[in-house]
């Protein structure tokens, strides 16, 4: 057993293959999460295939304006997790609490001004099953794209609403104890979560906002 | 229709209640019983029966334990807490035990009112409405809460620590929320049973499902979802858990068989199930929200739901397949007492199943309106993925050549399986064919062929491998002459109940009727007779080895003389596994065909061996 | 028995090279097909009728697998039951030098299984081919499926509820869409499935080659009385048939209800054929290449008429601004199809629909099935 046994599983040998295991769930959770996402960027891409007009007019009734700050936000937020993990894994406290709060609050952010967008998606009527008139079969197609936008970007939200709870988890445990080079394991692998959030965002936003925008 | 309807919904209400109470009774107050009575239940450990020395370096550990004496893992707690708060991979696997075999007997009652529905072309015993219920409930709870967790779960759980020497699965609560998760989406299913029933069908295609449906839908679908987690948890944990807590020196070709198939399982797991996921969700959304992602009439392509489903449930296949090729991977060589023929061979045969098990979805749809060139592909590649089962076929059969073979139950089980998974696979290269699938697709055949490979296949491969295993589980053998005649009967029942449906189905008799043709009837009555025996043959383990928990002899550590880490340690197991980390030498199946028989015959005059007698 | 093989042989022509290769199989395929004969006589028939003209040809296959299937299954499990019983615990056989690999056993058992799936996969694929294709000069029914019935409708005006009346010996197309859910038209005795989707016209082909009566069932799992969705084929000489047409009370033909719907919602006003400003006329359409306002090129096939009525919008004739109104709400499914087939007359002088299509519209309509079409009405 090592210096920190406390912090070992007891089914692990060390904390080298504790943080191994943890680093490695992660990853394979991603997969799943990108399979996850993967069914509904399919059904965008037949439904597109499908109606290219619909989705270029809907996509430019989109906030392009609001989408395109998000992306800068989520972008620079992983730039801070980035440099949370490091600093974790030099030890140094008090940037890492820094760090993992400018993380937290860029989240926020990105959450904030998803909501704003949704309600002027509310105000346009713009929501399929509320408030989007559908009168006729071009309108039936636009409404594809709303639904497949509100889908898409709510379950990135709810990804990223349990991505800002871990990361104030984190914070408050980094407070509290602290990590250093040995025991880093939660920041890291919080931070490949907060990474895949950022990258299905960067998939996401070309396919929401852009194809009106040529 | 809808008064006698209710009805008949409150009998199968009052049915279920009775199941869960039953079953939930006997199991916990005869396990907890069992646990009290012998609270030094640690048995002492005999070694090995015809003790070949080929283990040197092992047995040094296994006399450690046995200066020990450990506890075994049963006498960790006796508390009805101590199993529900339990974060061991053991006591785990015996939670989902007991959960998957009261969703099986609820499946199987289901299963026996299809089959006597079916006795008369008319019906007669339930409405039209209850029967279809009752298919997609046999369908749902055998597919999700039987066949997809039952050996990954189970036995997967149990032995994957002890078979690669680590003290437990990498992430232990995750293991425990996965059980919790699968009780969660189950009770789910469960109302959604008592509410009223489904009646979709357990592929619940859309827009039946998302629009014309008056059942409970959303309950079923919410079950299955969160269902899908549980298995996705399980997933993760097997595939962390191979990677990163492998005992020293047991390298990737080293590994059993079986860890090789839950691995490939795991994989699949993890790939598949988030597909089902979403696409539930995007059902649930069409239901309740009335957005039409599936529904024509709303700009939707109802094809798009089948490609999703069928992406998912495509590999779920092999999900439920390919542990029990592990099983019967291991019992065959300890049984024929040889090493496996052409080890590399059979676990990169499991990876090309799996790999291009995610390619052929499509053929399930050569008939839906699927582009032809679609069909093609798909066609091809589902001849391709009958190559690799083909291989493990043969190669268990030559395992047997020159072995020296003995017939306990587990062997009876694989060599079952063997015959009744070839007869399976076989048919499937005719519905790969797209000629002929055309006028197979969604008759008989299909119901036939896929039940060879799901009951036929795994659960007789399940079966086979708690009886294998299950002297390690409980400390306890099940008796014997009990176990070979209820294989003998489950075999027999079995072949009986599904040959006439492939002549059913080649005749032309569409799955999910209700009425039928008359001229069909004397094969569905030939089909019932034999899902009688069947019924009888799947009760018998139940009572038998419920019974050997009291009255069983004790087990020693290793009752079958076999190799693998699982059997170094006592039987049941300590509650850490290993009391110090096994260090592996050598790689699996070292059996020894000549040993075997020189060893018996010096030990022919002292001591009858009962277990050579041929099965049949 | 004799008399069978006999009809068989014509139509079987495209599979003797493979039957022929596959040499051996034939005795033993002969036998199965012997025994199932002898069932049949016996009133416990093995299999259904051969009454279509692929359906000896599908027969050909399945049946050849199925000895093969028979052949592998037996070597099986007569190895491991010999192995089995020669290697049993305690018997005296050699059992020096286990094998635990054998390089050329294993490419052996590795080689042939896929070189044998690629022969059955490329014979099956040729047959489903022609399947697939509907051969030139095919009637065309209309079908209509839904919850719980089949309504068929001939190109005479005859219409059918779960039954058709169809010739011996002239290949029959269906056209068929669904109203509710997806159901499945399936006629065991002719070797044919096809899903029936919402939306979504989907095609078939047959040709009956024997007289007589045969299941309809709907394969594809509909709701409650699923099972209750089931119907006759009659499949009947020339001769009768065309006496069953005149004695039945045909209603107007598809393409005359078209026209007189035609008339009744306007459509002349605007594509009448003095009058091409405001629209293209649609004589002679059907079947040609229709320029777009997007640069493309599409033809005019059953689906693009069928769209064209229900979403005007989306494929513009190239000079023509996108002013018509969609119908899609205002008229049935059941209409649609009459004003296309009122349209695709028109491309064939003769005022009444003609039964025998151009054959361009096959050529163009087989491959678009996959496609994603058109919304329809939703029917309540």
């Amino acid at each position: 057993m090592t210096s920190a046994p406390r912090l070992v599983g007891e089914q692990f040998d060390d904390l080298e293959q504790q943080q191994e295991a943890c680093s490695l769930g992660m990853w394979v959770f991603l997969c799943t999460e990108i399979l996850l996402f993967g069914g509904l960027f399919l059904s965008y891409a037949v439904y597109r295939h499908a109606y290219p007009q619909a989705f270029h007019d809907a996509s430019h009734d989109a906030e392009y304006w609001i989408g395109t700050s998000n992306t800068a936000v989520l972008l620079i937020s992983s730039l801070w997790m980035a440099l949370s993990v490091h600093c974790a894994r030099t030890g140094r406290r008090k940037l890492l609490l820094l760090f993992l709060a400018l993380t937290l609050i860029f989240g926020l952010a990105f959450l904030g001004l998803k909501g704003l967008e949704y309600y002027l998606d509310y105000k346009k009527n713009e929501v399929p099953g509320i408030n989007l008139p559908v009168t006729d079969a071009f309108s039936r197609q636009k409404e594809m794209f709303w639904t497949l936008y509100f889908f898409m970007t709510g379950l990135h939200a709810f990804h990223l609403t349990i991505g800002c709870g871990l990361v104030a988890l984190i914070l408050i445990l980094a407070w509290r104890t602290g990590y250093n080079a040995k025991h880093y394991a939660p920041v890291e692998v919080t931070g490949l979560y907060w990474h895949f959030i950022d990258i299905v965002w960067v998939f996401l936003y070309p396919l929401i906002y852009l194809p009106g925008r040529h | 229709m809808s008064v006698p309807e209710e009805h008949r919904g409150s009998l199968w209400n009052v049915l279920t209640n009775v199941g869960v109470a039953i079953g939930g009774a006997i199991g916990l107050n005869a396990l907890l019983r069992t646990l009290r009575g012998q609270p030094e239940a640690t048995p002492l450990l005999k070694p090995p029966l015809a003790g070949p020395a080929e283990h040197t370096p092992r047995e040094e550990i296994v006399e450690a334990v046995v200066a020990e004496r450990q506890h075994s893992y049963l006498d960790d707690g006796y508390t009805v807490r101590s199993w529900l708060l339990s974060t061991d991979h053991k006591r785990i696997a015996i939670l989902y035990m007991l959960t998957i075999t009261l969703f099986f007997f609820i499946g199987g009652i289901a299963a026996t009112i299809i089959r006597l529905q079916l006795v008369t072309p008319q019906g007669g015993l339930v409405q039209t409405a209850t029967y279809n219920r009752m298919f997609t409930i046999h369908g749902i709870i055998m597919v999700w809460f039987f066949l997809i967790p039952a050996v990954p779960a189970v036995l997967g759980n149990f032995l994957l620590p002890l078979m690669i020497g680590a003290r437990d699965l990498a992430f232990p609560k995750i293991n425990l929320l996965s059980w919790y998760l699968f009780v969660f989406g189950g009770l789910f299913t469960t109302a959604a049973v008592i509410g009223g029933g489904v009646d979709t069908g357990w592929t619940m295609y859309a827009p039946y499902s998302s629009l014309y449906s008056n059942s409970q839908v959303l309950a079923a679908a919410a079950g299955i979802f969160i269902t899908g987690f549980s298995t996705i948890a399980t997933g993760v944990n097997f595939i962390v858990t191979t990677h990163t807590m492998r005992a020293p020196g047991l390298t990737w070709f080293r590994l059993p068989l079986f860890v090789w198939t839950i691995y490939a399982t795991a994989l699949i797991m993890v790939l598949a199930t988030p597909v089902l996921a979403i696409t539930l969700l995007l059902i649930f959304a069409e239901r309740v929200l009335g957005i039409g992602v599936f529904n024509p009439a709303q700009g939707g392509d109802p094809l798009l739901f089948q490609h999703l489903f069928w992406f998912y449930s495509h590999p779920a296949v092999y999900i439920m397949i390919l542990p029990g090729m592990g099983i019967v991977s291991e019992i065959i060589p300890c049984f024929a007492r040889k090493k496996l023929f052409s080890y590399t061979t059979v676990a990169i045969a499991t990876f090309g199943i799996a790999g291009i098990g995610f390619l052929v979805w499509g053929h399930h749809m050569f008939v839906a309106g699927e582009s032809m060139y679609a069909s093609l592909l798909f066609s091809i590649l589902s001849f391709l993925v009958a190559i690799p089962s083909a291989i493990k076929v043969f190669n268990w059969t030559a395992t047997l050549y020159k072995g020296s073979i003995r017939f306990q139950t587990p062997m009876l089980y694989a060599l079952g399986f063997i015959g009744l998974f070839t007869v399976g696979g076989l048919t499937g290269l005719m519905l790969a064919s797209l000629a002929v699938d055309v006028s197979l697709h969604d008759t008989y055949f299909v119901i036939a062929h896929f039940h060879f490979i799901m009951v036929g296949g795994m659960v007789m491969a399940y079966l086979g491998g708690i009886h294998y295993w299950w002297p390690k589980i409980s400390g306890r053998m099940y008796p014997e002459l009990w176990g070979k005649l209820a294989a003998l009967t489950i075999f027999i029942g079995f072949v009986l109940t599904f040959l006439p449906q492939f002549v059913l189905g080649h005749l032309g008799m569409p799955r999910r009727y209700f009425h039928y043709p008359p001229e069909f009837q004397a094969l569905n009555i030939l089909s019932t007779a034999g899902a009688s025996i069947l019924g009888v043959g799947y009760i018998l383990p139940l009572f038998y080895l419920l019974w050997s928990l009291r009255h069983g002899e004790k087990a020693p550590a290793n009752p079958w003389n076999a190799t693998g880490l699982e059997w170094q340690t006592a039987s049941p197991p300590p509650k850490h596994n290993f009391d110090a980390t096994p260090i592996v030498t050598e790689g699996p199946y070292n059996y020894q065909p000549e040993e075997s028989e020189r060893d018996n015959r010096s030990s022919e005059e002292s001591e009858r061996d009962v277990s050579a007698t041929p099965g049949r | 028995m004799t008399r069978k093989l006999k009809t068989e042989a014509p139509s079987r022509v495209t599979s003797f090279p493979l039957t022929r290769r596959a040499g051996g199989l034939g005795s033993l395929a002969l036998l199965l097909a012997c025994t199932k004969a002898k069932a049949q006589e016996q009133g416990f028939p093995l299999g259904p009728p051969q009454a279509s003209s692929i359906s000896t040809r599908v027969d050909a296959i399945f049946y050849t697998e199925l000895t093969l299937a028979l052949i592998i299954a037996f070597s099986v499990c007569f190895l491991v039951v010999f192995f089995c019983f020669k290697y049993r615990h305690g018997s005296r056989a050699n059992r020096s030098n286990p094998p635990s690999r054998n390089a050329k056993l294993e490419v052996a058992w590795i080689g042939i299984p896929v070189l044998l799936a690629l022969i059955f996969f490329a014979w099956a694929a040729r047959t489903y081919f022609d399947m697939y294709n509907p051969p030139p000069g095919a009637i065309d029914i209309y079908v209509t499926a839904k919850q719980w019935m089949w309504k068929l409708q001939h190109p005479e005006g005859q219409r059918e509820i779960d039954a058709l009346h169809i010739p011996v010996g002239r290949p029959v197309r269906l056209i068929m869409t669904s109203q509710d859910v997806i159901h499945s038209f399936f006629v065991p005795a002719f070797r044919i499935k096809q899903d029936v989707l919402p939306g979504r016209e989907t095609t078939t082909w047959f040709e009956a080659t024997q007289a007589g009566k045969y299941h309809l069932f709907c394969a594809q799992y509909c709701g409650l009385n699923h099972s209750r969705m089931t119907g006759w084929i009659y499949a009947m000489e020339p001769a009768d048939y065309e006496r069953w047409l005149s004695q039945t009370q045909g209603e107007p033909t598809l393409a005359a209800q078209g026209e007189r719907l035609y008339e009744q919602l306007g459509c002349s006003g605007c594509h009448g054929a003095s009058n091409t400003v405001r629209a293209p006329t649609l004589e002679g359409l059907y079947g040609k290449p229709v320029p777009l306002s997007n640069g493309q090129v599409v033809i005019a096939d059953d689906r693009y008429l069928h769209d064209s009525i229900l979403l005007p919008k989306l494929q513009v004739v190239a000079g023509y601004k996108p002013v018509m109104p969609s119908f899609k709400g205002a008229i049935s499914d059941d209409q649609v199809m009459e004003l296309v087939a009122y349209i695709k007359s028109l491309g064939n002088n003769a005022g009444r629909a003609d039964p025998r299509l151009p054959q361009n519209a096959v050529g163009a309509g087989a491959e678009t099935t996959y496609q994603q079409q058109s919304v329809k009405a939703r029917i309540k």
